[in-house]
């Protein structure tokens, strides 16, 4: 019989080592493998398929007497969170053990690689182009015209930058996969240096993530002969949200300031140390083992309208079943909240959902029906990001959530711009009269002036996109700031 | 207290990096708890950068300490979805507990996000915290 436990950091957060080694102490062997993303199951324990969870170590005992029928949920594979899912980018999760090659290669691993070897850099950017995939760290931009104009570029020496800086709340998937599946972006690395002719890669980890650290350290090592003689080197950020900003992060790599860089240059012209660089998100990368792989249509045929393949949604917060589910575009924002995520974790109503991380707009849940696309997410105000969605229940006080996104971004700001670096702090003293009930008409005319200012005069999106949450809490739950506040207090 | 040639040692560990900076200053501050007025001069002096340039790496990235703090440390995160889950008060019964004896830093998501509250200690990750979850990690301390 055989024992899986995760080691992804959310397993072990919720306590998986000490599980896993109760079973050790018990004769048992325990395998180490990738999460299936079911974090309220975590620490989730499959005994020969069948799932028990969340355990703790103390409930060993009883799933090996067979009394722990109360945490039992069946053959995991066929559980309704998951069979609904579409996996292509966490196709691995919860079935491999992240760092071994040989469970990688038994799972359609360096397959990609092998066609990218024989078709060469035109056709991958072809096949990328094709395949629809757009960057997934937020901006959504085709994938294929940013490899083709790197490909293109003159330049002796380019780059491949992965960016890991993934800082939004509410998302993790960057993570996840980077500890589950760390060969996987290794692959999608490689195919991308093959394509552009870069010789070298570096992923840039937020040190935030020490776990996703170590699992990439220890990968590269070991894949380190598979895609020679392209190079991949694991480099670790210092705690600055701003640096998940391209041009920051290039900075930072180059032992700088994470300062945000006035584009033109494109990184893609004049990148990391002056050249031609892809900059590219993890989940983007990941991705692209599976178009050279399967075929550029086998992606495409996922989606809707121009927002192509599949996304992994995060689902966080305040939620019943939070975790990992990747879905092609298309499902509704209400369909996320209540029927995957089961609603509020508290049992209350869900009040508010903030989508894209702090720079993401608050949306209520009249506006559940709002299919999960990159275009529909901006016709209503918002972006869909990094894919994270965060759940509020009724006890949410949105002008205090407003107040947050000011204060993030005084705290964040790379200070190169007056409107973010001032207007931010300027932010978070207004809403404070706000919610004193000082002048409220005058002092949100402000707030909105303000916001303006920092949309138009701002280099990146932390000044630029701050105004999302401000102004979606202030629209869609004006009765948090105008005089029904003071009534109520 | 850092010498010399400790920090001669970890400059050296970098010699073959592309833009050592930050690599050298994570080891610096990893190994001594921070980063001193005198590695700075050290480094900057190796890497061939002005002591300014290399002082405001230093105090861009939230990561580096200029002044040495022995206490121990535990990073609560206070980003939006541990508020949604109670980060908020749990942030406030915490640092009554801690006094003087612990520092509390906040930090920006540890990726926990679907069951925080979530904390660091080192480098170890804790999340579905409550008062007294976070009191006993703190009792280890
Ligand atoms: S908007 Fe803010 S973070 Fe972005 S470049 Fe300007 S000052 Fe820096
Ligand atoms: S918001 Fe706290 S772990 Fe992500």
């Amino acid at each position: 019989m055989q024992v899986r436990i995760s080691d992804d950091a959310l397993a072990i957060a919720c306590g998986a080592d000490r599980v896993a080694q109760r079973f050790t102490e018990l004769g048992h062997a325990v395998v180490r493998t990738s999460s299936w993303g079911m974090h309220w199951l975590e620490p989730l324990v499959e005994l020969d398929g069948i799932g028990y969870g969340p355990v703790g170590p103390g409930d060993v005992d009883a799933i090996m007497a067979g009394t722990a029928d109360h945490l039992r949920i069946g053959a995991i594979a066929d559980h309704p969170f998951l069979a609904s899912q579409t996996r292509l980018t966490f196709a691995r999760a919860g079935r491999t053990r992240p760092l071994s090659l040989e469970d990688y290669a038994d799972t359609g691993g360096w397959l990609g690689l092998h066609t990218a070897r024989e078709i060469g850099g035109e056709a991958i950017v072809d096949m990328l182009k094709a395949s629809g995939l757009r960057g997934r760290g937020g901006a959504g931009f085709p994938a294929g015209i940013k490899w083709d104009t790197v490909r293109l570029a003159r330049g002796h020496r380019k780059y491949i930058v992965c960016n890991a800086d993934e800082g939004d709340s509410g998302t993790f998937a960057d993570r996840m996969l980077m500890e589950g599946d760390p060969f996987c972006l290794i692959e999608g690395m490689a195919i991308a240096g093959l394509a552009v002719g870069a010789g070298k890669g570096f992923v840039y980890i937020r040190s935030e993530y020490p776990h996703a650290i170590a699992k990439m350290r220890a990968a590269a090592l070991l894949a380190a002969p598979l895609i020679a003689p392209f190079e991949i080197e694991i480099r670790v950020g210092a705690g600055a949200y701003v640096c998940g900003e391209e041009t920051s992060l290039l900075n930072s790599l180059e032992g700088k300031r994470g300062e945000v860089r006035a584009k033109p240059p494109l990184p893609a012209i004049e990148g990391l140390f002056g050249c031609p660089t892809v900059v590219n998100n993890v989940l983007t990368l990941a991705a692209v083992p599976f178009v050279l792989a399967e075929g550029a249509q086998a992606y495409a045929e996922y989606g809707m309208g121009r927002s192509r393949g599949t996304m992994p949604i995060q689902l966080a917060g305040n939620i019943r079943y939070g975790g990992l589910y990747e879905t092609a575009f298309g499902v509704t924002l209400g369909q996320l909240v209540n029927d995957i995520g089961g609603g509020t974790a508290s049992g209350r109503p869900v009040r508010a959902v903030q989508v894209g991380g702090p720079l993401g707009a608050y949306f209520p849940p009249a506006l559940f029906d709002t299919p999960f696309d990159y275009e529909a997410f901006t016709a209503v105000d918002g972006l869909i990001g990094h894919g994270g969605i965060t759940v509020f229940d009724d006890s949410v006080d949105m002008a205090a959530q407003a107040r947050f996104a000011f204060e993030f971004c005084a705290i964040e700001s790379c200070g190169k711009c007056t409107p973010c670096r001032i207007g931010a702090v300027r932010g978070k003293e207004t809403i404070d009269k706000l919610i004193s009930g000082d002048s409220v008409a005058s002092n949100l005319a402000l707030v909105s002036d303000l916001c303006e200012t920092m949309k138009f005069g701002s280099l990146c999106a932390l000044g630029g996109f701050t105004p999302y949450p401000v102004m979606s809490a202030i629209t869609h739950f004006p009765e948090d700031f105008g005089p029904e506040r003071q009534a109520a207090e | 207290m850092e010498t010399g040639s400790d920090i001669a040692e970890i400059v050296g560990a970098h010699a073959d990096c592309e833009g050592p900076l930050l690599p050298i200053l994570h080891d610096v501050q990893a190994r001594f708890g921070w980063v001193s007025e005198a590695s700075i001069a050290q480094i900057a002096a190796a890497l061939n950068l002005s002591r300014a340039e290399v002082s405001g790496v230093v105090s861009f990235y939230h990561d580096f300490r200029r002044t040495p703090d022995p206490r121990p440390v535990i990073r609560l995160c206070r980003a939006e979805s541990c508020q949604a889950r109670g980060s908020e008060p749990l942030a406030a019964a915490a640092a009554t507990l801690a006094g003087e004896r612990i520092r509390i830093e906040a930090v920006y998501c540890l990726g926990l996000c679907s069951a925080g509250p979530a904390a660091m200690i080192g480098g170890d990750v804790h999340a579905r915290l409550d008062s007294e979850r976070i009191a006993a990690l703190m009792a280890v301390l």
